[in-house]
């Protein structure tokens, strides 16, 4: 292929070993990661006799089960302690790196990989996970994959893909105190609809992306899933590689230097054509909260909940089904909606700079609802806690506990209870997301600390003045 | 596991938009193993009020059982990567789902497991919820990609790659087996190209 190339492009043509006339190609995997949830790949191996292809390139992490308190004990119930200990056999036996509860490095699986080093620039990185999109930040070719496909990659290294259509959301001018990256991705969601991105890899780009940070970036590519798209992905810079630089499993010395070299080629070139192209204005976002039951629910905190009256009849029953399970009453201001619990945690927004986030509006405050802290990382616990923020959010009267995907799942039982609504800087609003029953709003982790000072819906924006 | 090209089965409409992979199957029903069958947590905590049974929902109505054919509104699928969604479906009895939009994991997961996700467009997704208001027999053909329910015909889209392999039954294990040998040389030159990929320190 001659003439412009995309950033798609590039990571396409360096990965695919194999193309068939239908289309499909096979691409070499160079980051494989798995959970608990990999159980029945495990055991679709076992039934075949097969063995893991290349243990060194495989990492596993005990997640979506860790109990982030009393982690000792090894879990809430029976069925936790087997899920774990299932996925430590398996690791075990196939010679594979698992980062256990015992393990410092243990943490969710999207905020461990790049913490790591693991996730590096120019990597085709897959996970039987939605949210393997996080990875997307570093210029890496990242997506979620089902059981059957864990299996193949364990047996072979390698995946069966179409390549996407190309996509790009360019964003432009500057974010408004208090907003960031977790606005901007439930504005496009909420403007293109949770299906809007279907079948495209989203390149994120724009001057208000260049000037994100990692951790923004990684929030960002961790929703593209929200918005349909196969994965997300940023041209790596001078941001990425400050980042990566010196993490344990980044390459090392003059190899780092040779690594960079090659990475800065992976961006799309001037004039490289894109199947479909949106260009958002960042510095009109306001910070943005969820109302329904899907992340296309999402308006600017400063406006009312929908009215199914106003709407096509189509639209309306889906508004009303979904207000009706949120408890909201039609027209009513965001503002002023009162919460029963707040949640920071999950892939989308752990990282230490969300914590930080939060701290800023929490400091010297009081909660005034309960709730939940999971750092996403222990090494992002250890150094929240050296920069005294696990005390901002304990004197503030929430909880501050161990890593694990917690109440973005609820799979270790940490649970939202029937009927109560959670602020929560997770991504899935789904029904019985964070439990049965439960009613989730998502937002930002500022918001979110808003949402727990007040015990409302509110805007954070009056609560950061003199302090950003 | 078996091709199939033609199916013959009662279909059944689900009119809501949307319906997740939380949906389909909650998290807390996911550490089972699948000898025990996933029918059973199929859209579990939806068609429930409580432990009660919702007699209302369509795939609880008695003139819903035995339903292979599922015909969805807009997004459906969408979410979570877990393949258990597919299992429930799977195990339910369902061999085709049809919809506007699928949730792109979950359609690849379900032809993984034998399980059609046929895309249709918007107006016939409405017209065929509308043609299924009660349960009514559904012919779905996999070679002209057509959707038969009594005199309603709808065509459907599915990417060539998926379609062949639902139609022959592909295992990708056995596919990918043949390419071994481009396997090695392309992971042999790894070495020279991309050396970083391989992490020398173990931290
Ligand atoms: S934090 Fe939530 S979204 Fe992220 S990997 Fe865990 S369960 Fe999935």
């Amino acid at each position: 292929m001659s003439g412009p190339k995309t950033l798609l492009d590039r990571l396409w043509a360096a990965h695919a070993i194999h193309t068939r006339a239908d289309g499909a190609a096979l691409l070499w995997v160079d980051r494989h990661l798995v959970h608990e949830g990999s159980h029945h790949a495990f055991r679709k191996l076992g039934e075949r006799g097969l063995g893991v292809a290349e243990p060194a390139l495989t990492t596993a992490v005990v997640d979506h089960y860790a109990p982030t308190r009393a982690r000792m004990d090894g879990g809430a119930s029976d069925d936790i302690r087997r899920m774990i200990a299932t996925l430590e056999k398996n690791a075990e036996r196939h010679g594979i790196r698992c980062f256990g509860l015992r393990d410092a490095r243990q943490g969710i699986v999207h905020v461990i990989g790049p913490e790591q080093g693991l996730t590096l620039p120019g990597c085709v990185i897959v996970c039987g996970d939605s949210h393997t999109s996080t990875h997307g930040a570093f210029g890496a070719f990242a997506f979620g994959i089902g059981a059957t496909e864990v299996a193949h990659v364990l047996a072979t290294q390698t995946v069966w893909q179409v390549k996407p259509k190309a996509m790009r959301i360019r964003f432009e001018g500057a974010l408004g105190p208090g907003v960031g990256a977790k606005d901007m991705a439930l504005g496009w969601i909420a403007q293109l609809g949770a299906d809007g991105a279907r079948g495209h890899a989203i390149e994120y780009a724009g001057p208000t992306v260049a000037a994100l940070s990692m951790e923004g970036r990684m929030t960002l590519c961790n929703l593209s899933i929200e918005g349909g798209a196969r994965l997300g992905m940023i041209a790596p810079d001078t941001v990425t590689f400050d980042y990566l630089k010196g993490r344990p499993f980044a390459p090392q010395d003059t190899g780092w230097e040779r690594a960079v070299e090659s990475w800065r080629a992976l961006r799309s070139d001037e004039g490289a054509s894109f199947d479909r192209e949106v260009t958002i204005d960042a510095s009109g976002i306001a910070p943005v909260v969820t109302w329904g039951t899907s992340p296309e629910d999402a308006l600017p905190i400063t406006s009312t909940v929908p009215d199914p009256a106003a709407l096509t009849e189509s639209k309306a029953a889906a508004v009303r089904d979904a207000l009706d399970y949120m408890g909201l009453a039609p027209g009513r201001p965001l503002d002023g909606t009162p919460v029963d619990r707040v949640f920071i945690g999950s892939c989308t927004n752990a990282r230490i700079e969300d914590l930080r986030a939060a701290a800023a509006v929490m400091a010297g405050r009081r909660a005034k609802v309960p709730g939940l802290v999971s750092p996403g990382s222990m090494m992002v616990k250890a150094q929240a806690e050296q920069e005294g923020l696990d005390r901002v959010f304990t004197e503030a009267g929430l909880q501050w506990v161990g890593a694990g995907c917690s109440m973005c799942v609820g799979m270790n039982g940490d649970l939202v209870a029937p009927g109560e609504r959670c602020a929560s800087t997770t991504n899935r609003n789904f029904r019985g997301r964070q439990g049965p029953g439960a009613r989730t709003h998502l937002m930002s982790p500022a918001m979110v600390a808003a949402a727990a000072v007040t015990g409302t819906l509110t805007d954070v924006r009056p609560l950061l003045k003199g302090r950003i | 596991m078996a091709g199939w090209s033609q199916h013959k089965g009662l279909g059944v409409a689900l009119s809501r938009e949307g319906i997740d992979t939380d949906q389909l199957i909650p998290a807390r029903f996911m550490s089972a193993p699948r000898s025990e069958g996933y029918g059973r947590f199929l859209l579990h905590d939806l068609r429930r009020t409580g432990e009660t049974p919702d007699p209302e929902f369509p795939l609880n109505r008695p003139a819903a059982e035995g339903a292979s054919v599922l015909v969805a509104a807009r997004n459906f699928g969408g979410g979570s990567s877990r393949e258990a969604a597919v299992y429930a479906l799977v195990d339910a009895g369902f061999r085709v789902v049809i919809a506007p939009s699928f949730g792109d994991i979950f359609a690849g997961n379900a032809v993984n497991n034998g399980l059609l996700p046929a895309l249709v467009s918007e107006a016939d997704g409405a017209r065929l919820l509308a043609a299924l208001a009660e349960p009514t027999e559904v012919s779905v053909d996999l070679e002209s990609c057509r959707i038969q329910v009594r005199d309603i015909e709808a065509r459907f889209e599915i990417e060539p790659v998926r379609r062949t392999k639902l139609i022959k039954g592909w295992d990708d294990i056995d596919l990918t087996q043949a390419h071994a040998d481009q396997i090695a040389a392309f992971r042999a030159k790894l070495a020279e190209t991309r050396p970083w990929v391989f992490p020398d320190a173990e931290a």
